[in-house]
């Protein structure tokens, strides 16, 4: 049993409606994960800490702290995988909540089986197959350490940044569209909310570019998606 | 170029007189007064010329009795032993010639008493031929009526034009007056008639001077009530201008605009009432503004208050579902109805919070290049599911070349997904044909079923809100209606067009165009609004 109880993904919800979160324990239970639950936003971090859960669900509005300042802390702590779950489809709404650290959104009233999938993606990482070194720019990418240096000095990259930087790296000729990069790297089929890509590109570039305004190592290509930057490319 | 050039000033001119008062109030104003002028001087002139032409004849008239009584007192002093009646004759015609040639006037003798026949003919003793000429007919007939070896009692006048001389074979035309008076030859005791000529021309000069002065002074006149005009215009119409600059500032949005008001006349208080009206207006359009940030901020609480709670029930209700095997059937069913329901409440709350949005306009577009085909293969692909339940095939027919328009790419998708999910309800299982094609000024997305198709009028309707066009027709895919009320609006908000065409039994086609560069303004789409096939049926 205890054996059972440990291989279960443990889910961290942390949302200020009992209601809403007794029911996500529930259909949590029943989809096999272990879950706990928070209700205040300055509680969070503490139980983040105690729980080390494999998946956040964070609700955006809370009692105590804001969901953006919880989710920046998090963020600080580790490079675990958040999902926002978010009452307003906003576009800035959705893109504060995804430049604070958070690697996917939810929009209220969702169906179980949509956030289960979205947690399962995020829970199930896409084991990058293979063990190589790969070299993008000034960038030195190890596939099996999930290590980045830039000219030497490690760059710390949350699973999701990583997996989308070797998604990029490994085929530098190729243009990804931004559908194709939601079915890679998020592990998503028909989920077409594109800014999920752009958000993320744009935080790459802030922890990989010199200059983020002139990219060198994510390019857009306008009107189709993002490739590798050829620049030093071996 | 010149014919092109002055219909283009004429147009300029009348656009200047159709729009400034100024201009029409001074020219009808120097019109109307040029008419009253024109009519006071033509009468002064008329009063003038008759003095001075009744002075001139008083005065010829005094002259003529003066010479009268000279040659009758010549021909008088002639002794009775004389009985030369030509010599006499001929001398009383030196006389009065003589002092005719001193004084400016011609004179003519002639016979009298032999009537019916042209002075010419009569040997008239004359100054110059054309004097003969001068003589109006009307005075000689006069005097030819004195019976034979009478005289006439009076001296008679009458105007006439007298010619004269200049040159070989040219002459001159002056008006005068032509006086006749009878003189008794003592010799023979015969008559003879003279007529004196005198022209007028120095009364003509007098005129013409007169003329010309009244000329001048009316001419002085009008130019006076035209700057007088313009000027009293121009204080009225000054302000006005300025209120009409100030006014378009006011529509401009430039609310804080205002008049400057100085004194107290008709003019001060219209500025008054004017800035009056304008913080007015200005009050009430920042009152719609507080409504409006009301409004969304309500849009966006209610927005957050009604989800959480929906989403509780939303995953109550599919555990629920879930265990439905293990209810008495009728449990289970409930528990279908239930999820059945609950998918239709978050539809159409999710449109309605979407709708307010736009309405409150809060919604923004979050804008990049997007290909049109693209967007058509992956709703299509989405769609896959409900085709084929409803036993429908959906093709895409694009071209190889990416259609790009700079668009909101959720927004358009959302509005492609209700035009094909909405083509589907209504194809009645005939296949639906999505078109793409672009150019470089705009592209487009056109949705073509062959389904019941639109009523007349009805291709108007279909983007109202909660407007179907068959009430009693079966509510199947469980659209919300607001699904084409809401592509219409995502499609403003791009600056695009999206239309509907339809004929009862023959189909619907809904065409989406959107601009290259969003809200660049649109000429034309790349696709037809009626499709080719249904323009052949018509032709």
């Amino acid at each position: 049993m205890t054996q059972a109880e440990d291989s279960r993904a443990r889910v961290l919800v942390v949302d200020d409606d009992a209601s809403l979160s007794e029911m996500l324990s529930i259909v949590l239970r029943q989809e096999g994960f272990d879950s706990q639950v928070v209700d205040r936003g300055d509680e969070a971090m503490d139980a983040f800490r105690v729980y080390r859960p494999d998946v956040v669900l964070l609700d955006l509005m809370l009692p105590g702290k804001g969901g953006i300042d919880v989710c920046k802390e998090i963020r600080a702590e580790s490079g675990v995988p958040i999902v926002m779950l978010t009452a307003k489809g906003d576009t800035i709404d959705v893109v504060v909540g995804l430049e604070s650290g958070a690697d996917d959104y939810v929009v209220k009233p969702f169906k179980p089986k949509e956030l289960v999938a979205r947690i399962r993606a995020r829970v199930r990482r896409n084991e990058v197959p293979g063990s190589d070194t790969l070299t993008i720019g000034p960038l030195t990418i190890d596939v099996a350490g999930h290590a980045v240096t830039r000219d030497g000095q490690p760059v710390s990259l949350t699973p999701l940044e990583f997996d989308l930087l070797v998604c990029l790296a490994r085929k530098p000729w190729q243009v990804f569209t931004r559908e194709v990069l939601l079915e890679q790297v998020w592990g998503y089929r028909h989920a077409a909310d594109t800014r999920l890509v752009n958000v993320h590109v744009q935080r790459l570039r802030s922890k990989v570019e010199s200059d983020p305004e002139n990219p060198e190592i994510v390019l857009t290509v306008r009107g189709v998606g993002y490739k590798a930057g050829t620049a030093g490319q071996q | 170029m010149v014919a092109r050039g002055v219909p283009q000033t004429l147009r300029r001119g009348l656009t200047f007189w159709r729009r400034s008062i100024q201009a029409r109030v001074v020219v009808s104003t120097v019109l109307l007064s040029a008419i009253v002028v024109t009519a006071v001087g033509w009468l002064l002139l008329r009063q003038v010329e008759r003095g001075l032409v009744d002075h001139r004849v008083d005065a010829v008239l005094v002259e003529v009795a003066n010479e009268d009584g000279q040659a009758s007192q010549s021909l008088k002093a002639i002794p009775a032993t004389d009985s030369d009646a030509s010599r006499q004759a001929q001398s009383l015609y030196q006389g009065l010639q003589t002092s005719g040639s001193a004084r400016g006037f011609s004179v003519v003798v002639v016979e009298s008493g032999r009537g019916d026949q042209p002075l010419d003919d009569r040997g008239p003793e004359a100054s110059t031929h054309q004097a003969v000429d001068s003589v109006p007919t009307s005075l000689v007939r006069h005097f030819d009526l004195v019976p034979a070896g009478e005289l006439a009692p009076h001296p008679a006048w009458t105007y006439t034009t007298i010619h004269t001389k200049t040159g070989p074979g040219s002459f001159t035309s002056v008006p005068g007056i032509a006086v006749g008076s009878q003189f008794l030859i003592p010799a023979d005791g015969s008559t003879r008639t003279v007529y004196y000529l005198f022209p007028l021309d120095d009364v003509q000069q007098s005129l013409a001077l007169v003329t010309r002065s009244l000329l001048t002074a009316g001419v002085l006149l009008l130019l006076l009530i035209a700057a007088l005009t313009w000027l009293l215009t121009r204080q009225i119409v000054t302000p006005i201008r300025l209120a009409r600059r100030v006014a378009e500032r006011l529509a401009a949005g430039q609310l804080q605009e205002r008049l400057r008001v100085t004194g107290e006349d008709d003019l001060a208080r219209l500025a008054t009432s004017f800035n009056q009206m304008a913080t007015s207006l200005q009050r009430q359009i920042r009152q719609l503004e507080e409504l409006s940030r009301v409004q969304r901020r309500f849009v966006s609480d209610v927005s957050h208050e009604l989800r959480t709670p929906l989403t509780t029930v939303r995953l109550a209700g599919s555990v629920l579902h879930e265990a439905r095997a293990s209810f008495d059937p009728q449990a289970a069913r409930a528990a279908e109805l239930l999820q059945v329901e609950l998918d239709r409440f978050e539809t159409l709350l999710v449109d309605l919070l979407e709708i307010s949005r736009f309405d409150a306009g809060a919604a923004a577009l979050d804008l990049d290049d997007v290909n049109l085909a693209d967007v058509a293969r992956r709703v299509v692909d989405s769609t896959q599911a409900l085709a084929d339940a409803r036993s429908t095939r959906v093709v895409v027919s694009a071209p190889e070349t990416p259609c790009i328009a700079e668009a909101d790419v959720r927004r358009v998708e959302r509005i492609v997904r209700n035009l094909v999910t909405n083509a589907i309800d209504h194809a009645e299982s005939r296949t639906i044909v999505v078109t793409v094609a672009a150019d470089d000024q705009a592209a487009a997305i056109a949705v073509r079923d062959h389904g019941v198709g639109l009523a007349v009028g009805e291709s108007a309707l279909v983007f109202n809100r909660f407007w179907r066009a068959d009430p009693a027709r079966a509510r199947t895919s469980g659209g919300t209606g607001l699904g084409l009320a809401i592509s219409l609006e995502d499609t403003h908000l791009h600056g695009g067009w999206l239309q509907a065409w339809g004929k009862p039994h023959e189909g619907a086609q809904f065409r989406l165009t959107l601009p290259r560069w969003a809200n660049h303004p649109l000429r034309h789409s790349p696709l037809p609004l009626v499709p080719e096939d249904a323009a052949e049926v018509v032709a």
